[in-house]
This record gives C-alpha cells, structure tokens and sequence, in this order.
C-alpha cells in the first residue's frame, strides 16, 4: 500500500472522530429521567406504561372530542369521573411540571407546545 | 375503394354531424351530474354551516342598549367578567389590542342605520359588542384549516391548536370581532384565570360565546355578571317557548349589518 503512513493513522483519527458521541457519553451519559410522581393520587386514566407511551395521543383525542365535536363530558375510569382535559385533569395531580412532564420531555428533547397557550399550575 | 367527391362529402358532413351531437349530448350528460354533484355539496355544506335545516339549538343572545345606555358601569362590567375568564390580554398599545366583547358608540355598531339628527343618547353613550355568531358566518367559510367552525349548536368557535394566524377570518368578518396576537398575550394578562388556556403570539382570537360553559349548561360570563338587570338575555332561537323568544316576539329588535346576510344571532333592543 502507497502512503500507509499517512492513511492508516488518517482512518484511525477519522474513526475516532465519527464515534465520539459513543466514547464521549460512555460512562457518565445520561441517567434515565426520574419523574416526580403526585404524592396524594395514586391512580391515572390509564396505566402507567400505557399512559407513558400514548399521554400524546390520548390529549389530542381529547382535545378533539371537547373542542370540535362539543363532547365534554368525563371519562370513568374504576368509578371515579375524570374531565377531558390537561388543565382541569392531568395537572391537578402532577401539579409541578418542571418536575413532571418536563423531565422526561427534555430528556427526549420533545418540545410540546402545549405550554404556550396552557398554563401550569403555579408553584 | 372508389369514391367520388360527392360520396366523400357526404360521409365526411354526416360523421361531423354526428361527432359534434354525439360531443353535445356527452357534455350535456357530464355537466349535469356535475351540476348534481355541485348542488348536493352545496346542500351538505349548508346543513354543516349556514342556514339550511334548523338544528335543535341555536343559541342567540339578546342584548337591550337602553339599559346599557342607563349604567354606563354595566357594559364595563361585562367586559370584565369575560376578559377574566378568557385570560384576555390588555395591551398599553391601541394596536395590539385583543378584544371579546366591548364597548362602541351607535353609529359604529350599526353603519346601516346612520341618522343625520341622533338622538343624545346614541351620540355619546355605549353599547356592549361581540363576535354575533352567525349563522352563515364569513370566518368559516374563509378560514383554509377549519380553525374556526361552527358547532352544532350555532356557535363559532375558535381552535386555538389549528390556527395559522393567516387573517382571513380577520379579513373576512365584516363586525371586526377577531383579535390577532401580534405579541405574546402572557405577560399582558392581568388577573391569571388558571382554568381557561390563554393564547401564543400568531393566533386569532374572539368571542366563544362561552362555549366551555354553554355546553356545561351554564350562562355565558358576561350574562352572568349583568344578570341582575337581565341587560344580557342568552337563549335557544330555536325553541319557541324559550325566554329569548319571548323577548323577540314583545320587543323590537335589530340586528349589526342584516343586508350582509351573515344572519347574525345577537339581537339588539333599541
């Protein structure tokens, strides 16, 4: 091989480059985000892992049955009625955000705009 | 084959003959079933928005000028009630204003009835305006994202989340009831009301006729805080024995711009 010299130590650097998101988290990284979790409610809509993963799209469902089809009803959920609503339901138990939705949010860097127009309950 | 020009000429007049009524009756039959197409889409918008079969509710509202005109601290006070409930902003500057419901003089709620001699009452005193709910209402029919609609029940309402803030609906409505967020309305809202979203900069905003409390089977805020002169009467149109009937049927009552033919729901007693 011509230039060994020069493209050996080049591929090596170039290979160093490219992974640096790998070595330069290993170890220390990230922790998963720990959420803190209402003290007073114990139960939810759904159950945790549904609610983990579908929250988005269960307030969009919502959003859409209160606002456009007039349907504003509550949910019941083991007895006890729940409004459709982010305001009204989902913050009256996770009362703090920043501790709540924005952990994991920011930990997926999801950015939802919910919070321009929806207020949070004051701390 | 052996022809001879006048054969040829012949067959070549029949064959256009037939092409150009053959091409005739052809559009004749697709313009009509396109025509048909056209008019039963015409048919199913004007049930979804505009004056077509009437619906089971309507509601409407009934406001009496005289009263407001009597207590100028009436009309404040139902501005009031409804810019805290909807965490409407107050801007220092004029240009940015957000407004629900306010208050104007005579002449400019009612353009169409100008009066070269008004009375004194009209000339220098105030009358409480809004969104008027139409029930062939300019804003949906123009807006490009169905942000705002009317529900069944007649009332327009605005879905803040679909909003692009293009202004048609701005442009559109000949009562100047929208609203544009040309800056964040957050930190211009004076008293928080926690259970009602405010808005972001670039969304139109107006009058909802308190669709989150109609449709709970309350009154509308403003109609509550001026409930004890009955000022701001609210009501089904559609039903005949329902207190707002009753006040159309005694009283004489007009409405902002009728020639427009936005059939607008609010009622004015003179």
């Amino acid at each position: 091989m011509y230039d060994s010299g020069k493209i050996i130590p080049g591929l090596i650097i170039f290979v160093l480059f490219i992974t640096i998101p790998i070595w330069y988290n290993r170890g220390g990284g990230s922790e998963p985000p720990k959420p803190v979790l209402p003290k007073d409610a114990k139960a939810c809509v759904l159950p945790a892992a549904e609610i983990r993963a579908e929250h988005m799209k269960l307030l969009n469902v919502w959003r859409d049955e209160v606002l456009r089809d007039g349907k504003r009803g509550t949910v019941t959920v083991d007895g006890k009625q729940y409004p459709k609503s982010l305001m009204l339901n989902c913050m009256k138990c996770h009362t703090n955000m920043k501790q709540f939705c924005d952990t994991c949010h920011t930990y997926a860097s999801v950015r939802p705009y919910c919070w321009d127009c929806h207020l949070a309950p004051v701390e | 084959m052996d022809t001879n020009r006048r054969n040829f000429l012949k067959v070549a007049g029949l064959s256009t003959l037939a092409g150009l009524s053959g091409t005739a009756v052809v559009d004749r039959l697709v313009t009509g079933s396109g025509i048909a197409q056209a008019s039963s889409g015409e048919s199913q918008g004007a049930a979804g928005a505009g004056p077509g079969k009437p619906s089971a509710v309507r509601y409407g509202m009934v406001i009496d000028i005289k009263k407001f005109y009597q207590d100028p601290g009436l009309g404040e006070k139902a501005v009031h009630a409804c810019h805290q409930k909807h965490n409407v902003p107050k801007f220092p500057d004029k240009r940015d204003e957000i407004k629900w419901i306010w208050m104007t003089k005579f002449e400019n709620a009612f353009p169409e009835n100008p009066n070269l001699y008004q009375d004194e009452e009209s000339a220098t005193k105030r009358l409480p305006i809004m969104c008027n709910h139409c029930d062939n209402p300019p804003c949906v029919r123009v807006c490009p994202t169905k942000a705002t609609f009317r529900y069944e029940d007649g009332i327009v309402g605005m879905d803040y989340h679909r909003c692009i803030g293009c202004r048609f609906c701005m442009a559109a409505c000949p009562y100047g009831s929208r609203s544009f967020n040309w800056r964040d309305p957050r930190p211009f809202i004076e008293h928080i009301n926690p259970d009602y979203p405010s808005r972001t900069r670039g969304v139109v905003e107006k009058c909802n006729f308190c669709v989150e409390l109609v449709q709970a089977g309350k009154m509308p805020a403003c109609v509550e805080a001026v409930a004890d002169c009955k000022a701001l009467v609210f009501g089904n149109l559609n039903d005949p024995n329902s207190e707002i009937r009753k006040i159309l049927k005694e009283q004489r009552t007009i409405q902002r711009n009728p020639s427009l033919g936005t059939l607008p729901s609010v009622f004015y007693i003179v």
